[in-house]
């Protein structure tokens, strides 16, 4: 370091304008940081197999619905059961639009997501009027109501046979195995969450949390609450959708029976472990829920060798796995592992004082 | 400034739950550029006066006018594009935002960004509109003197804080007519002290029109140009502090029973009661 530099070295972060204090990351490090986590993504399919890539995907499109579910969930502050409806629903909206129209799916994508958007819009009315448990069963139905639309609707999901998705194509290159279809995964996540994270600071989402916290001062603040309850479901919506999509596409098949309320369930597991209002709570909670499975896996593989039973459980294994997260993440940690993540950075921060 | 039309005008006004009579025919008129205050005793009406300005309650009858166009009818939320802001008797903050975001929200009517330009922060102005209100909005900050709190999250602050948050999100809604429920109820006397000179300030230097619910006698006294006192819903009294104060009904209902007066004796007292 030159000396003319080391003398203008401050001993903090100061930030002298509004647009140094308006910055996504906190501080440079956590930016740069987060710029060699992509670099560090973009490099990955030279060195990792396919079960890793396959792992990261899931993580990616999950990840994009959760992210949803957390914007009408955790920041809007209500409640939706039906997320893995709007999931296959962009599934199929994207597949269909490719299959019946021939637009390239590069532009299907966001279609899809649009389409979602619509249904979440209209599915989002009774969000307007009704709240909490009542919501909560309005958005069971909606899920059902969907469940049952892909099972009958020939036309647009294939019904029982479901429907063809054609990889993702760029001027003729296919995005056709886990190395490629990584890279499109990667740029709708960073994308998804940049407008995630956009929204959530500026005027929109700012409404959003408004309305979560003080529904009533919200409305005296001019937020009208109506709208702004139907259209977090629609955004909700559009990130299921896009999710879905990518979810069709990498598949290459789409069908009805993946789209369960337990998946929908699982969703709002990854937002509760993850953080509830947190957008990058999402991403962990995702990976989470993604990664502990085959960590179940990859234990009983290990310690249960030789057991037979235990081999046979593991699907059990897994599921109740899932299950025991969530009540122990509610018990011992609400705010997610985005807090813990907090509160670990504050630890190294402050040590060896307590604050 | 009686040529001039009032800012607000209120006229006639009943409310009732079932048969609870809140508010029975009450009428007033703020002018442009005043303190107004309301007093009355717990449950005289003044709190469902100030709802039914601004939006939470529908007046069973009566009209409501701010600068001549009939509030009776609008949203709450349509309230804050004609000018009029309020804060509320028990705290109503943004629990879980930062102080900044808090009154960011207060914003809201006049930021035009949504959730598609302001999803691409950077592309179509977002980002510039966003800065232009946050210097505005330092503005408001710096007025009421909780900068040191701008980051911290609004639901750890004290009482006192808070209160004063409040009021910033409030004038960030930029209202010519201002409604403040309370705005000192559970201070201490210096904190009190404060509030009374933002509340003069604000009607001063930022031109914003009062209406104030509060209880304590003194700072209503002192800086408000008029009061009207309810009691169980009716408008007994209105006009200059003084008059106010030296009015025979309302030391009855509110400030109690004049200490000068021969006291009344038990006997007559049950009788009045009763």
């Amino acid at each position: 370091m030159s000396s003319s530099a080391h003398a203008r070295m401050n001993c903090g972060e100061f930030r002298s304008t509004y647009i140094q204090d308006t910055t996504i990351f906190p501080t440079p490090l956590a930016r740069r940081t987060a710029i060699a986590a992509v670099i560090f993504l973009l490099l990955a399919p030279t060195f990792l197999n396919s079960y890793f890539l396959n792992l990261g995907i899931q993580i990616g499109y999950y990840g994009i619905a959760a992210l949803g579910l957390n914007i009408v969930v955790g920041f809007t502050g209500q409640i939706s059961l039906g997320h893995a409806a709007f999931f296959g629903f962009g599934a199929f909206a994207s597949a269909w639009l490719n299959n019946a129209t021939g637009l390239p799916v590069f532009f299907c994508i966001p279609l899809a997501g649009a389409m979602t958007m619509a249904v979440g819009l209209i599915v989002g009315i009774p969000a307007g009027r009704i709240k909490g448990l009542y919501l909560a069963i309005a958005t069971l139905a909606s899920q059902y109501i969907l469940e049952d639309f892909f099972s009958r609707a020939d036309w647009f999901t294939g019904g029982a046979y479901g429907a063809m998705a054609n990889p993702f194509t760029i001027f003729g290159f296919e995005f056709n195995n886990d190395q490629r279809y990584w890279y499109v995964v990667l740029f709708y996540v960073v994308l998804m969450f940049l407008f995630g994270t956009n929204l959530l600071r500026t005027r929109d989402g700012r409404a959003f949390i408004a309305v979560r916290d003080h529904y009533l001062s919200a409305e005296i603040m001019g937020i009208n609450l109506t709208k702004y309850r139907i259209l977090s479901f629609g955004i909700s919506s559009f990130y299921a959708g896009v999710g879905g999509a990518l979810f069709g596409h990498y598949l290459g098949f789409v069908s009805a029976e993946g789209f369960t309320l337990l998946l929908s369930i699982q969703f709002l597991g990854m937002i509760i472990i993850g953080g509830m209002g947190s957008v990058q709570g999402t991403l962990m909670g995702t990976a989470f829920m993604v990664l502990l499975p085959e960590l179940m896996e990859g234990g009983v593989g290990l310690f249960g060798h030789g057991s037979s039973g235990l081999m046979q459980a593991l699907a059990y294994i897994k599921e109740m796995s899932i299950g025991l997260a969530i009540i122990l993440f509610l018990i011992f940690e609400p705010d997610g592992l985005a807090h813990r993540w907090k509160m670990i950075k504050a630890y190294w921060k402050l040590y060896p004082f307590s604050y | 400034m009686t040529e001039t039309p009032p800012l607000l005008n209120v006229s006639d006004i009943s409310l009732s739950f079932g048969g609870v009579h809140a508010l029975t025919d009450v009428s007033c008129s703020v002018n442009r550029g005043e303190i107004f205050s309301i007093i009355g005793p717990n449950g005289a009406g003044k709190t469902s006066m100030l709802n039914c300005i601004s939006g939470r309650y529908q007046p069973n009858k009566g009209s409501i006018r701010f600068r001549e166009k009939e509030l009776i009818g609008l949203r709450p939320n349509d309230r804050c594009t004609l000018g009029i802001g309020r804060t509320f008797q028990n705290l109503a903050l943004f629990a879980h935002m930062t102080v900044l975001d808090n009154i960011m929200v207060g914003r809201h009517h006049l930021l035009k960004n949504n959730f598609l330009t302001g999803s691409v922060y950077w592309l179509f102005g977002a980002r510039k509109e966003e800065l232009r209100h946050r210097a505005e909005v330092e503005d408001i900050i710096d007025f009421l003197e909780i900068a040191h709190i701008r980051k911290s999250i609004a639901g750890t602050l004290s009482y006192g804080l808070r209160k004063r948050v409040e009021l910033a999100r409030a004038v960030a809604l930029r209202p010519d007519l201002i409604l403040l429920d309370e705005p000192m109820a559970g201070m201490n006397l210096e904190e009190k002290e404060d509030m009374a000179r933002y509340i003069i300030d604000l009607n001063e230097e930022w031109g914003m029109t009062v209406v104030m619910i509060e209880h304590d006698m003194g700072v209503v006294m002192d800086i408000s140009h008029r009061v009207m006192v309810l009691d169980f819903g009716k408008k007994i009294a209105a006009g200059l502090p003084d008059e106010v104060l030296a009015n025979p009904q309302v030391k009855k209902a509110y400030l109690g029973e004049d200490d000068d007066e021969p006291a009344v004796d038990d006997a007559a007292r049950t009788g009045e009661v009763a």
